[in-house]
């Protein structure tokens, strides 16, 4: 399959995922919208380690596969910042009751 | 082996531990305690300058070298003492008479409370220090840190009193008017080390013959502004009767031992110099001389005793330039010494007058006084001695002056005569009202009148002393053989002129004529102020009572304009130019910072949207600017 696909795929992931943040007040779907961006940069990291690894492996034996390798990395910090993201969340319901986005901006005073 | 002088660091050195004691210590060291340690220092002092002079007049002169005071590249600039037969005798007048004048302040300074007391003693120990810094020097920074000393410390007792405005602001004047000389002082110097690459008066004199005639005329006039500044001559005199502000002691140790003197012994050190340059002597010559008339005729006509006393200290340092400039430097010298006791003299007998009777310094309430019988005494000697009556020692050095002066230039001669009998008849003027007639005080003044405390008479005496007998070491030779001794003493430093011009009975015939004319002027004087009547004087008195009106004259040009001057910076350049500047970048920031507000929004939103924006921003900015 031409690389060119993945590279589409992931770029309206990404889009879709900035418009989703810019666009939507409520937290969670925000959050979401994070995840999304984060996962189609994961789909171009893996595509091309897939591509290139093929072509390097020709000339270099030892040629390794951190691009997927990488991937794992953001799944993981990925995975730490729900954690934190959706404590922070819960906390922001239970004191507003409210997951809005918009009525959170008392740091200004 | 070391020569035996390098211990003359001590000098210097006793009156500034003195004055580090008393400084630091005047909270906690009782009244008499610092008398002891203020008078002390300067007496040990003084007894070293004896044996300094001994070991000086036995034909030992040195140049001790401590440490590079500076070392800049090519320029070295050494800590050095030059000790020879002019400092020594320098050294024998400012620690005598000013150990003197000290004993003389602890009785006369004794009603300050113990802080103003030690503070009093720190300064004039501060002051001893400076000068004697100043005429030991080997080199002219060396004299220049000391000549700044004195300055200082001058400024620190004029305003001695520093609760009232009036004596702050002749402090003031005095520093300012130093200033001004000093700066002369400091572009000679400047040229010196240009021209020589150092400032060691060894090196210096040594090479006075390879100056340009320019370049050395240049020189002695700066140095000589440099001069009349600190002793004040025309035109920077003006400090000098202000400075009367402070306390009567310390008027004495200004215009006596120290301060004023400064400047005669600049240029008498500096004789190589002065001696190639005609130009420069002559403007010396004839700015004493306007000084010596001046100060004279102001002094004719002022009613307060020490002002009267300080017109004529400005009027005699006049006679010094003038014998300076004649190239008589040794008379000169002897003048600043019989000048130093009778002007100490008549200052502390003056001191003891304004004590006796309560704080009077205005003559037209006093008379009668000689109730004071040591101190109306002594002043009278002092008159006698000042006025140049044999054999009194200001006759010596005074008639000294005028053969000098009469030798150079017949004007000048008759000029310096007149102004000795202006000098004769000021004095016993203010003798006379002063000490004679009736009391015209308040009858509790005169109930207060009392001779001063032992300490205070003591003092006197010792200096009625010395201004009688002071002139023996100068007696010229025509009235006996070999008695000029000061001048052959002197001529290591001070080369004799070997040309006599003048016979011996032209010599006799003009002493006796100053004799004469000084002796009529007194009986003049003494009849005319007899009864004296204090109506508002007119015309030429007038002039003379408000001092030729030369203070209003610089007031009017010099420092209204500076003043006006100042308003007008102060509109249009501080107000409309500066301040502007400054507040407007504060009102810039405070504007930019209000207009920046709406940005932090705390809308969540809007922050990830700006992110968004700059990020593409960077994108675009990389791909495209690139290229």
């Amino acid at each position: 399959m031409p690389i060119n696909y993945y590279i589409f795929l992931s770029i309206a992931l990404f889009v879709i995922g900035i418009i989703g943040v810019l666009t939507r007040r409520n937290a969670i779907i925000i959050f979401m919208c994070i995840e999304l961006m984060l996962n189609a940069v994961n789909l171009m990291l893996v595509a091309f380690s897939k591509m290139h690894h093929l072509a390097k492996m020709a000339t270099d034996a030892s040629a390794g596969i951190d691009g997927q390798l990488f991937v794992f990395f953001i799944m993981v910090v990925a995975a730490a910042e729900v954690s934190v993201g959706l404590a922070i969340i819960v906390m922001m319901y239970r004191n507003i009751h409210s997951v809005d986005v918009n009525f959170l901006n008392r740091l200004k005073h | 082996m070391k020569n035996v002088l390098e211990i003359v660091w001590l000098i210097p050195f006793l009156p500034l531990l003195g004055f580090l004691i008393n400084g630091l210590g005047r909270k906690a060291l009782s009244k008499s305690l610092i008398s002891v340690v203020g008078c002390g220092v300067v007496f040990v002092s003084f007894i070293v300058s004896i044996w300094v002079f001994i070991q000086v007049k036995n034909g030992n002169t040195h140049v001790a070298n401590y440490f590079d005071f500076i070392s800049v590249a090519s320029l070295k600039v050494p800590f050095a003492f030059q000790i020879d037969q002019l400092s020594a005798i320098f050294l024998l007048i400012i620690t005598g008479v000013g150990f003197l004048i000290h004993v003389y302040s602890t009785s006369y300074m004794h009603e300050e409370s113990k802080e103003h007391f030690g503070r009093y003693f720190s300064y004039l120990n501060l002051f001893i220090f400076s000068m004697l810094l100043l005429v030991m020097g080997a080199n002219y920074i060396i004299m220049f840190l000391g000549w700044e000393g004195v300055g200082l410390c001058s400024y620190l007792l004029i305003g001695y009193w520093f609760k009232n405005t009036e004596y702050n602001k002749a402090a003031n004047k005095a520093f300012v008017m130093n200033r001004i000389g000093d700066l002369g002082f400091l572009i000679a110097i400047f040229w010196i080390i240009s021209k020589i690459g150092n400032t060691n008066f060894s090196d210096v004199f040594a090479n006075a013959s390879s100056f340009t005639s320019g370049d050395i005329t240049a020189i002695t006039l700066l140095l000589f502004v440099g001069a009349t500044g600190k002793s004040a001559q025309i035109p920077l005199y003006t400090w000098l009767p202000d400075a009367m502000a402070g306390p009567t002691p310390v008027s004495a140790l200004i215009h006596a031992a120290t301060m004023v003197t400064a400047g005669i012994y600049m240029i008498a050190r500096s004789n190589a110099l002065y001696s190639l340059s005609e130009l420069s002597q002559n403007v010396v010559a004839i700015v004493g001389l306007a000084t010596a008339i001046l100060g004279a005729t102001i002094a004719l006509k002022q009613n307060d005793i020490k002002k009267v006393l300080a017109y004529s200290t400005i009027s005699q340092l006049g006679y010094m330039f003038l014998a300076l400039g004649v190239g008589a430097y040794s008379a000169g010298v002897f003048h600043v010494m019989t000048h130093a006791f009778f002007k100490a003299l008549l200052f502390l007998a003056a001191g003891s007058v304004i004590h006796a009777i309560g704080g009077e310094q205005d003559i037209r309430k006093m008379g009668g006084l000689n109730k004071l019988k040591i101190t109306s005494l002594t002043f009278f000697i002092g008159c006698i001695a000042i006025a140049g009556v044999p054999p009194f020692s200001g006759f010596f050095s005074k008639d000294a002056i005028l053969l000098a002066a009469f030798e150079h230039n017949k004007i000048l001669y008759a000029v310096a005569l007149f102004g000795a009998m202006l000098t004769a008849y000021y004095m016993f003027r203010l003798f006379v009202i002063t000490f004679t007639g009736k009391f015209r005080g308040t009858e509790e003044q005169e109930h207060h009148i009392h001779e001063s405390p032992a300490p205070m008479t003591i003092v006197l005496v010792i200096l009625a002393i010395l201004s009688i007998i002071g002139g023996i070491i100068g007696i010229p030779d025509v009235l006996m053989k070999g008695g000029d001794d000061l001048t052959t003493f002197l001529s290591p430093v001070i080369p004799v002129k070997t040309a006599e011009t003048t016979s011996s009975s032209t010599e006799l015939l003009l002493m006796a004529l100053s004799t004469v004319l000084v002796l009529i002027a007194i009986v003049l004087a003494w009849f005319r102020f007899r009864r004296p009547s204090f109506s508002e004087s007119k015309g030429i008195g007038k002039l003379l009572a408000n001092k030729w009106y030369v203070d209003e004259i610089y007031d009017a040009i010099i420092v209204k304009p500076l003043y006006k001057l100042g308003e007008t910076l102060n509109e249009a350049l501080e107000k409309s130019g500066i301040d502007a500047l400054v507040n407007g970048i504060g009102k810039a920031v405070q504007y930019g910072g209000r207009q920046l507000r709406w940005l932090q929004s705390g809308q969540v939103g809007s922050y990830v949207l700006l992110m968004v924006v700059s990020m593409v921003l960077f994108f675009v900015l990389q791909f495209f600017l690139r290229k």
